[in-house]
């Protein structure tokens, strides 16, 4: 069962920017709301999405992690990232229903 | 997709202050009822700090939003995540649809969907949300280190959006159309002592300019000489809107503000529903965490004299 990965700045680079899978990289944090109400369609797209798509999650509010965020010009979240092949081709800013989601992210794939 | 049926004497629609507040009486009165709602603990989780809710001198509105949470999950709350989409009068009972396909009955129903935040209704305004433009201070202050921001808006909530901003932010500009600022007298002092913020009265935030991102916003008045700040955020906390959709397919009572009339028991112009929380023009129109729980502990009170009586 394919679940979320933890990304930290120590593993973005192997996880995400050296994937062989598009990657959607989650930036959120605890204390957003919107952010853990997305947390479950997020869950459920990892398993349903398995081998076409990886899902990662980073928290933003870990020190470490906040120049990451600053690099790729978070500055609202939820704010979901679509990598391929190690580069940024989409965003998508703010909460989002589950299946629509799913719709949005196949026509990317 | 999975239908799944089910009756209650009542659901709670909404998942904030009111609707948990009515669960934990429900809980005691023992009436069975069910809570759905999109974001358990509702808007209270946005308040970066809470100082007024009676046994908590300073708790974020997370925490307290999850303790109450917590305190109804203890009795006989139970919350399904989700939003209700439809609501239909079917003889004596209510059909409650969901976004997720789920279908409930209801005897009864407490409406507590609460408000949305309202927007300044700018061109670009949707550009560039999420790209400077933010209506969550406590969400994505800390996106803003270092940097110059702006709020609009006067009330608490812009204040306390303000002080927060203050602390990660180089420089806050808080911008509000009349002359002087409302909400509670401890806020305004601080905004007066402390030297990071600049509040720009008698002024609109008219207009968004940047290629990308969020660069300047236009002023409706010159600021020492100029009809424009260069800001990297936009924090707009100009209050907030009856959630609308619920309240025309029930068909209920509202004033001119869009707010549901209720009566001093929570009871509004439809046989069967009641409610509570920011939704409503309850509580002298004062919406406060405790007012919400308070509207919500009267209607689960009123709700529960009228099933007894259902009964008999």
């Amino acid at each position: 069962m394919a679940k979320t990965i933890e990304l930290t700045d120590k593993n973005f680079e192997e996880e995400v920017l050296k994937s062989k899978v598009p990657v959607l990289v989650d930036f959120w944090a605890p204390w957003c709301q919107p952010c853990l109400m997305m947390a479950p369609a997020l869950e459920a797209l990892a398993e349903e999405m398995e081998g076409k798509l990886k899902i990662g999650k980073i928290d933003t509010e870990v020190p470490g992690h906040q120049e990451l965020a600053a690099q790729y010009q978070i500055q609202s979240i939820p704010n979901m990232k679509l990598f391929k092949e190690g580069k940024m081709v989409k965003e998508f800013i703010g909460l989002r229903d589950k299946d629509a989601f799913k719709a949005e992210l196949e026509e990317e794939l | 997709m999975s239908e799944q049926k089910d009756n209650y004497p009542l659901v709670i629609i909404g998942a904030g202050s009111a609707a948990l507040t009515a669960s934990i009486y429900a809980s005691r009165y023992k009436v069975e009822h069910l809570i759905v709602g999109s974001a358990p603990g509702g808007q209270v989780f946005e308040a970066h700090r809470v100082c007024n809710f009676p046994t908590e001198q300073d708790i974020s509105g997370a925490k307290l939003a999850t303790k109450m949470q917590e305190h109804a999950e203890s009795l006989r709350g139970k919350i399904l995540v989700d939003e209700v989409i439809d609501i239909k009068k079917e003889n004596n009972e209510f059909k409650i649809t969901t976004k997720s396909k789920k279908i409930y009955f209801a005897k009864t129903i407490l409406l507590a969907t609460g408000t949305e935040h309202r927007q300044l209704n700018l061109p670009d305004e949707d550009k560039f949300t999420g790209r400077g433009v933010s209506y969550c201070a406590t969400c994505d202050a800390l996106f803003y280190r270092d940097k110059t921001v702006a709020v609009v808006g006067g009330s608490d909530s812009a204040n306390t959006a303000s002080l927060y901003l203050a602390e990660i932010a180089n420089k806050v500009y808080q911008i509000y159309r009349k002359d002087k600022l409302r909400g509670e007298t401890v806020w305004i002092n601080q905004i007066e002592e402390n030297e990071k913020i600049k509040v720009i009265y008698g002024t609109e935030v008219v207009g968004l300019e940047g290629k990308d991102q969020l660069e300047k916003i236009k002023l409706s008045k010159n600021y020492k000489n100029k009809n424009e700040i260069s800001v990297s955020g936009l924090f707009i906390e100009i209050g907030a809107v009856p959630q609308a959709v619920l309240i025309n397919q029930l068909s209920l009572g509202i004033d001119e503000a869009g707010y549901i009339k209720v009566n001093a028991d929570q009871t509004t112009s439809q046989k069967g529903v009641w409610a509570a929380g920011d939704i409503t023009n309850g509580s002298n129109n004062f919406r406060q965490i405790i007012t919400a729980c308070s509207e919500g502990a009267i209607a689960a009170e009123n709700i529960f004299q009228f099933l007894q009586k259902d009964k008999s």
